[in-house]
């Protein structure tokens, strides 16, 4: 069942900006990362990785290694105990237990560059890294296949042995696509025969990374009695645990999963790749505790990346503004092992439009490279990309106003999702009709300077965001203070936006909240920091845990006061019942002879999340000798729901495009041939600096979620979504000519540019 | 300890105002030496190429990715990191300020922002926007998208 809300609008606590509770930790150094774990007796561990994007293993030699002063273990796949053939859910997606394990240490064949094949345990880093590197694998090297294109040719190698697809609801063997599924209403040929106008295009995009600062750790220690314990940077405890015992075939109750502080996840911290193998080293070197730390070009190597691939897109339009259909196929590379975004993808693609007829094709398409990771809002930017370029070819050749043409098709309540979930409230429309009386798009471009030229794009994008399973726990103090406890990995200022929410029920300043986030053993079950869930979803068990709270206490004031509960009123941090009052301060210090501490808790498990969409508009300069661009203005208008900390909202706003512009702009798998990533550094993989970047301008528009009290919407990934469409119709503008591949760097402009 | 390093070299150093003393594997960075062998986690580890800035710390005054600095190079210098930044009296006005900005999401870089940005501003106590982004391009943050970042600068700059 979902529970709606009446909006409430008086508040006292939602809405200020507050400094955060982990603040003071993380500006003078203190907090603790996963880096930073050291336990007695700590010894390192390192991997060596294939140099083959795809080759079969012949044989792993470890005896040099085994033989170095100080090595105290060697692992190689053939330590894992066999894991289970079964999906589990890892928050933004899934993983197949015995390919994950597959994927964290390579079975029988390597499936991209950089794959891990074997592991070592030492007394130092150093020594550990001298003895990786002293392991011999020979290899049989296999053709790489690189691209969507190869991988889906008839006759291509398959890269993973056995793999059965699913097409369509057909068992097809021999394939790279693992599969192939439909969303569809209505006749798409007909409605595209009836059309005034269609355009059809097929965009292409690389691969791109999450981009952490903090590259992936992990520590471990394998006691006697075979108990496990765990740090590692991740976006959730409970997902590691669940992993770690998928992955190791043991029960999720003998491991403990510690919390660290997390140097940014964008969803790439929902996987594990080296607590497994921590534990195991750490099982064969006797129990002591080992830690991993991965080098950066690792890090690009192997883990995370969104998808790259390719999307054809087809739209048929009417002279009266109107969509008649939207047909598309979505050919998203999943990586080494199957499971991209595609799926996400799906659900997002048509999501900002109000569509008679559609249908959506999705493949899921395996390719030699790292396997695809979950990035802020998996599958949308690609999407939007693709739905928005040709949107906007559509309003240039028709001559219809980029905002008013949204506006005429955009969804709303009641408009059924292109998989056919229809909307409840959203805001879409409100986002529109703010970005037509913004500012930024009311003025000029400006003249640009000699030898330059200007454009502005517009775009929009949509996330369903994710709800699932949270736990608070409250504890009021003596002092009129509350601990609070909560499950959610704290990336960007949760902790407080939680508290917040109970202290708004409570009455009691977030000041005077002390929130922890404690292991596994310690607080219920809570879902990965992801899907945009953990401000709304913990919130949620946070509220309910002061609501319970709240019961709780009236039934003390009542003891106190020789009355009944039902007597008792509370309403902004006092309880009141028969012309008497007392302030839940003062109450904190009186409850011992009431039955002593009071204290709740609350665990959530939440279908539904209300949505959230976004709409941008970009204006950037590009040097026509150099092809060189520069953002100058940029405005992103998002529906927020109701904004509970407005600093860290606009914050998670300004970030994701950021992100954004540099994967329109900038950022790439840079893939040679023979599936190597030539770019592997942050110096070549070009993320955007504070030079790179202007200020960027917020508009927050708050429809309320009806689904949360305060009508909270997740708002972390969406605004990832709109930059790879705005930025490249602003360069469209500025140069005259139009770009389907992204990222739309200086050299594609000069080509394009020097084309005519 | 170190197997494979048998070479140490004899460093005395200052750090964060205080006297260190240290045996330090030659081909051993400062990073970890401040991290490993002292102790000193804040300055943090990103990409040890030199890249993102997140292990930034002063070297007699000037700034420097720690992990491209031996540790055996600071003999006799004066390195200052980010614990050594707040004193008793409080937070350096460049904590305050990026607490007050919401100038951190995550936090990896935070600390190597600070140190960076107190390496600016005490030598140039006003910088307009573009130098304190210029300045501030050899540190990178994956969260904030820079805005708040520059803003807080720009708040003690003024």
């Amino acid at each position: 069942m979902v529970a709606t809300y009446e909006t409430k609008t008086d508040y006292k606590v939602i809405g200020n900006s507050p400094i955060r509770h982990d603040g003071l930790d993380k500006v003078t150094g203190r907090a603790i990362y996963g880096g930073d774990v050291k336990e007695p007796g700590l010894i390192w561990g390192d991997v060596i990785r294939s140099p083959y994007a795809h080759a079969r293993i012949k044989s792993i030699d470890t005896s040099v290694a085994e033989a170095i002063a100080g090595v105290f273990a060697v692992l190689t796949h053939a330590d894992f105990p066999q894991a289970d053939d079964l999906t589990i859910d890892t928050g933004e997606g899934t993983v197949n237990l015995r390919r994950g394990q597959s994927n964290v240490m390579a079975d029988q064949k390597v499936h991209y560059k950089g794959h891990v094949v074997a592991a070592v345990a030492a007394v130092d880093r150093n020594t550990a890294q001298i003895a990786a590197q002293a392991i011999k694998v020979e290899y049989e090297v296999l053709p790489a296949i690189t691209d969507v294109d190869a991988a889906m040719a008839d006759g291509a190698p398959q890269i993973l042995e056995g793999l059965i697809g699913d097409h369509l609801g057909e068992n097809v063997e021999n394939t790279n696509v693992a599969r192939v599924f439909r969303h569809e209403f209505g006749n798409v040929e007909d409605a595209f025969a009836n059309s005034d106008l269609v355009i059809e295009r097929t965009v292409e995009m690389s691969m791109v990374h999450q981009g952490y600062i903090e590259p992936h750790n992990a520590t471990a220690i394998w006691a006697q009695d075979d108990n496990l314990t765990v740090w590692s940077s991740t976006q959730g405890t409970f997902g590691v645990r669940s992993q770690v015992a998928g992955l190791l075939h043991m029960p999720e109750s003998k491991i403990k999963v510690n919390y660290v502080e997390i140097g940014g996840g964008f969803g790439g911290k929902t996987v594990v790749y080296l607590a497994p193998i921590a534990a195991l080293l750490s099982r064969k070197a006797g129990g002591r505790p080992v830690k991993l730390v991965m080098d950066r070009s690792s890090v690009f190597e192997a883990t995370g990346p969104a998808p790259g691939g390719k999307i054809r897109m087809k739209i048929g339009v009417n002279k009266d503004g109107k969509i008649q259909a939207a047909d598309t196929d979505l050919m998203l590379e999943a990586g080494g092992f199957p499971g991209s975004a595609v799926g996400a993808a799906a659900i997002c693609v048509f999501a900002c439009y109000n569509l008679p007829v559609s249908r959506i094709t999705g493949y899921d398409v395996l390719v030699n490279k790292p396997k695809s990771a979950a990035y802020r809002a998996p599958g949308s930017p690609q999407a939007s990309f693709a739905i928005e370029t040709v949107i906007d070819e559509i309003c240039d050749e028709l001559g219809f106003d980029k905002i008013q043409f949204r506006l005429d098709n955009a969804a709303h309540e009641g408009t059924r999702r292109g998989d056919g979930v229809q909307f409840i409230r959203v805001g879409l429309e409100e986002c529109l009709v703010a970005a037509k009386e913004s500012d930024h798009w009311n003025a000029p471009l400006g003249e640009a300077p000699a030898g330059k030229a200007r454009g502005r794009g517009i775009a929009s994008a949509y996330w369903m965001n994710g709800g699932g399973k949270s736990t608070c726990d409250l504890m009021l103090q003596d002092d009129g203070t509350v601990m609070l406890n909560e499950g959610s990995a704290d990336i960007g200022g949760t902790r407080t936006s939680i508290a917040m929410q109970a202290a708004e029920v409570l009455g009691i300043p977030v000041e005077d909240f002390h929130p922890s986030i404690p292991d596994t053993d310690t607080i219920g079950f809570t879902g990965v920091t992801g899907g945009s869930r953990t401000t709304y979803t913990t919130g949620l068990a946070a509220y309910n845990a002061a609501q319970k709270l709240v019961v709780e206490l009236k039934t003390r004031v009542a003891d106190l006061w020789e009355t009944e509960a039902r007597n008792v009123e509370f309403a902004d941090g006092t309880f009141t019942a028969n012309g008497d009052s007392i302030g839940i301060k003062e109450l904190a210090g009186k409850l011992d002879p009431t039955g002593g501490p009071a204290t709740s808790t609350s665990s959530v498990n939440l279908a539904e999340a209300g949505n959230a969409y976004g709409v941008q508009i970009c204006d950037l300069e590009i040097d026509l000798a150099t092809g060189k661009t520069d953002v100058i203005r940029y405005t992103a208008v998002q529906d927020v729901g109701k904004a509970v900390h407005p600093q860290y909202a606009e914050g998670q706003i300004q970030g994701g495009v950021v992100q954004g512009l540099g994967w329109a702009l900038n950022e790439e798998y840079f893939i040679t041939d023979d599936g190597a990533m030539a770019n592997r550094s942050f110096l070549d993989y070009r993320m955007p600096t504070s030079l790179d970047m202007p200020m960027i301008d917020t508009i927050m528009v708050e429809v309320p979620n009806p689904l949360h009290p305060y009508g909270v919407r997740g708002i972390g990934e969406v605004p990832i979504c709109p930059p790879l469409s705005a930025a490249t119709q602003a360069v469209k503008e500025a140069v005259g000519k139009s770009f389907y591949s992204l990222p739309v760097k200086p050299g594609r402009i000069l080509e394009a540019l020097n084309g005519d | 300890m170190t197997t494979n390093s048998p070479s140490k070299v004899h460093v005395t150093t200052t750090i964060n105002g205080q006297q260190h003393e240290l045996l330090v594997p030659g081909y051993m960075s400062l990073l970890d030496t401040l991290r490993e062998l002292i102790g000193l986690t804040g300055t943090k580890e990103g990409c040890l190429d030199g890249n993102c800035g997140a292990c930034t710390v002063s070297v007699d005054g000037r700034i420097v990715d720690s992990c491209l600095v031996l540790g055996a190079e600071v003999n006799g210098k004066v390195v200052d990191t980010i614990e050594g930044m707040a004193t008793p009296e409080g937070l350096h006005p460049l904590q305050q300020a990026f607490l007050e900005e919401a100038a951190l999401q995550c936090g990896i870089c935070t600390p190597g922002f600070l140190v960076a940005a107190k390496g600016l501003l005490d030598n140039e106590p006003s910088p307009t926007e573009g130098r304190i982004r210029h300045w501030l391009a050899g540190n990178l943050c994956r969260c904030t998208g820079y805005d708040k970042i520059v803003r807080a600068v720009q708040k003690v700059s003024d």
